[in-house]
């Protein structure tokens, strides 16, 4: 048998059926769904007479619109409400697995399907959002997809494919002291492009990525979308199964035996080739904020904000111009010069409980600075009741953070966290397009880490000599 | 969904690289439970002034462009969120089609599924027939799906790719679901072997939680 890629295998082993073109049904193994991008959805099958084929392997949440203060008061906009009322109408009246606004399980969507071990190797996983590439970190082809193919993966279980292009992001070496995951990312992204991966997976290799946890290749899968790739993926090894081991719904017993015999078979054969690779040293990558408007427009926090005079593509230095417009930054100023007004650390990003310790401990003992908002937003209830039993939440807290209920929050401001007009944010959320975290907001975009030190400082540091 | 097979019609401009679909339809619109009605919030953000007035140099807010049904762009149009919101808003708009150099994929195959289609052409042809939408008033193109062509007024002719499965079901407007479910036998026997291969995916977690 031919050498095969881990994306190969995934791929084959869901082949329903493939015309002579190529164009393929693909079978779907798990679906995740939320309330934004669903109730048409459903108002398909409702119109159509259609039923899910397998509610059984479907799991809803409400998370884009949920309030991430006090939620015994109900939810404030009546069209955010109706939305979650009407999922919650839906999930009843077609047999689907939900998680209620207020259940200790609610979260984040690519928060909560890892959690509860929903998320497993070499599976297909979809949602009608582009985040879904997260779950890529198991060794999943996880993919986004439209409401279109939402309404036709609860009807089918399938949805028709080409199978796209191989791309190998390879990243050797160690990374310097509080360098992250979401490091490496804004830095592939900065090298590749936001549309350096479009019509390819990626698969993420080397030791730099193998010695990720769990939820550092989350953070880092989560991204690819940023990078133009609907997904990517790590290979599973001995750290995923142990993560997975126990959840609520991961297999039990003897079929979970039999599930890691299988999945260790998941990797890339030795002499197989992928269609493209990008290498990279995780030495040569220093923590990265963005400066621009979309994930690509990135650089170290050691650089400076990029000069328009000096860049030659024409189309390029154009953006370049618009961006640094809307971001309202000189050029050739040093990044750590940029003023911040708040700082958000949440998102299906960045927001597990790994991510809140690393920023409590950093708090820990320090003021967020004057006049600089933060605020904390866990990736979901169960992520919240652990920080709070290790007392991260009274870190945060006393470093002047507000914590908050679980939930997308202000990483594209749908509910009522969101940024006024010209107010700066470090985030630690994936997008830094215009008007996402409120019109005429601007974002920066950095790791839990650098989102820590920017609210205490008040501006950009290098966390690697932050004392 | 509503068949393509030609249109002729006036060509609005976007000339910009790397459009998301966070500005195609920014998030506040996203919170119908309709498909219809979008195209309110198309573009909102770009359509208005620091000042929250009408900005007279987009192109949807001028006279000259009202009416297109044919959108022209510049490289990886569409890139972002998933949100089919981004061509509901665009049909809602009058557009039935869409130009560019680049699409994200997303976008890309959200527009085949709402009688939208999408047309690669390459870079140069792009920039040619933007600075000719620019200069001329009332300039109109002609895609035709059938021929997979895209003529300008001179009578030049590109012609673009596009994936033969998705050209005949756009072009004959076909319920895509409906196309699967007549796979219903290949559908059943895949879970019926793969049951047999991977038990522990067949689990119904209904069952697993304890609760619905």
């Amino acid at each position: 048998m031919a050498a095969q890629t881990l994306f190969d295998k995934i791929w084959e082993s869901h082949v329903v059926r493939a015309e002579p073109d190529g164009t393929t049904l693909l079978y779907i193994d798990r679906h995740l769904v939320h309330e934004v991008t669903s109730p048409q959805a459903f108002e398909g099958l409702k119109l159509s007479g259609r039923r899910p084929r397998r509610p059984g392997v479907t799991l809803a949440v409400p998370d884009h619109n949920v309030p991430t203060t006090d939620r015994t008061v109900g939810i404030a906009d009546p069209l955010s409400a109706k939305q979650i009322q009407t999922l919650e109408e839906n999930c009843r009246d077609f047999g689907i697995t939900l998680f209620g606004m207020n259940d200790i399980r609610q979260g984040v969507v690519h928060v909560i399907g890892p959690e509860q071990g929903f998320t497993l190797p070499g599976t297909t996983i979809v949602c009608g959002d582009s985040h879904t590439s997260t779950h890529g970190a198991f060794g999943a082809l996880a993919f986004g997809i439209g409401t279109s193919e939402v309404e036709h993966v609860l009807a089918t279980q399938c949805l028709v494919q080409k199978q796209p292009k191989t791309m190998e992001v390879r990243v050797d070496g160690v990374l310097s002291n509080l360098c992250s995951a979401k490091d490496v990312i804004l830095a592939i992204i900065g090298k590749i492009g936001t549309a350096g991966g479009t019509g390819y997976v990626i698969e993420y290799t080397g030791s730099a990525i193998r010695a990720l946890s769990m939820e550092g290749r989350m953070t880092l899968c989560n991204m690819s979308i940023e990078g133009g790739a609907r997904a990517g993926m790590v290979a599973p090894d001995e750290d995923t199964i142990a993560y997975i081991k126990g959840r609520p719904l991961a297999p039990k017993g003897e079929l979970f035996e039999q599930a890691v015999q299988a999945w260790q078979q998941l990797k890339t054969d030795a002499n197989a080739t992928y269609d493209m690779t990008v290498t990279m040293r995780a030495e040569d990558i220093a923590p990265q904020v963005s400066w621009g408007t979309n994930p690509g427009m990135v650089t170290g926090v050691d650089q400076r904000v990029p000069d328009p005079r000096t860049i030659t593509n024409e189309n390029q230095r154009q953006a370049t111009e618009r961006a640094l417009e809307y971001m309202g930054l000189i050029p050739n100023m040093p990044m750590i010069d940029i003023k911040i007004d708040t700082v958000f650390i949440g998102s299906c990003t960045n927001s597990r409980i790994e991510d809140l310790r690393l920023a409590a401990n950093l708090a820990k003992g320090k003021r967020v600075a004057t006049g600089v908002r933060a605020m904390v937003v866990p990736g979901s209830g169960l992520v919240k009741q652990q920080a709070e039993q290790e007392g991260l939440d009274r870190l945060f807290k006393e470093a002047g953070f507000e914590w908050r209920e679980a939930g997308c929050s202000m990483c594209l401001a749908m509910n009522a966290d969101v940024l006024q007009p010209g107010e700066r944010c470090a985030s630690t959320s994936n997008r830094n397009f215009e008007g996402r975290q409120g019109a005429g907001g601007r974002t920066h975009l950095v790791s839990p880490a650098m989102a820590v030190a920017a609210a205490v400082e008040g501006h950009f540091v290098d966390i690697r000599h932050w004392s | 969904m509503q068949a393509f097979t030609q249109i002729s019609g006036l060509v609005a401009p976007l000339d910009r690289v790397n459009v998301d679909t966070d500005q195609i339809i920014p998030k506040q619109f996203l919170k119908t439970i309709k498909r219809t009605g979008l195209r309110e919030g198309l573009f909102y953000d770009w359509r208005k002034q620091k000042d929250g007035s009408q900005d007279p140099a987009f192109f949807l807010n001028q006279p000259r462009f009202q009416g297109a049904t044919i959108l022209l762009t510049r490289d990886n149009f569409g890139c972002g969120s998933s949100r089919e919101h981004a061509p509901w808003a665009l049909l809602d708009q009058g557009f039935r089609c869409v130009i560019a150099s680049s699409f994200a994929d997303i976008f890309y195959n959200n527009c085949f599924q709402n009688g939208i289609l999408p047309v690669v052409l390459k870079a140069d042809e792009v920039l040619a027939m933007m600075k000719n939408v620019l200069a001329t008033s009332g300039y109109q193109l002609t895609v035709d799906l059938g021929n997979q062509t895209v003529t300008t007024p001179d009578g030049t002719r590109s012609r673009f790719e596009i994936d033969p499965f998705r050209k005949d079901c756009l072009y004959r407007g076909l319920d895509a679901i409906g196309l699967t479910l007549q796979h219903e036998a290949a559908i059943a026997a895949y879970e019926t072997r793969r049951k047999a291969e991977a038990p522990w995916l067949f689990t119904d977690l209904r069952h697993n939680l304890g609760r619905a």
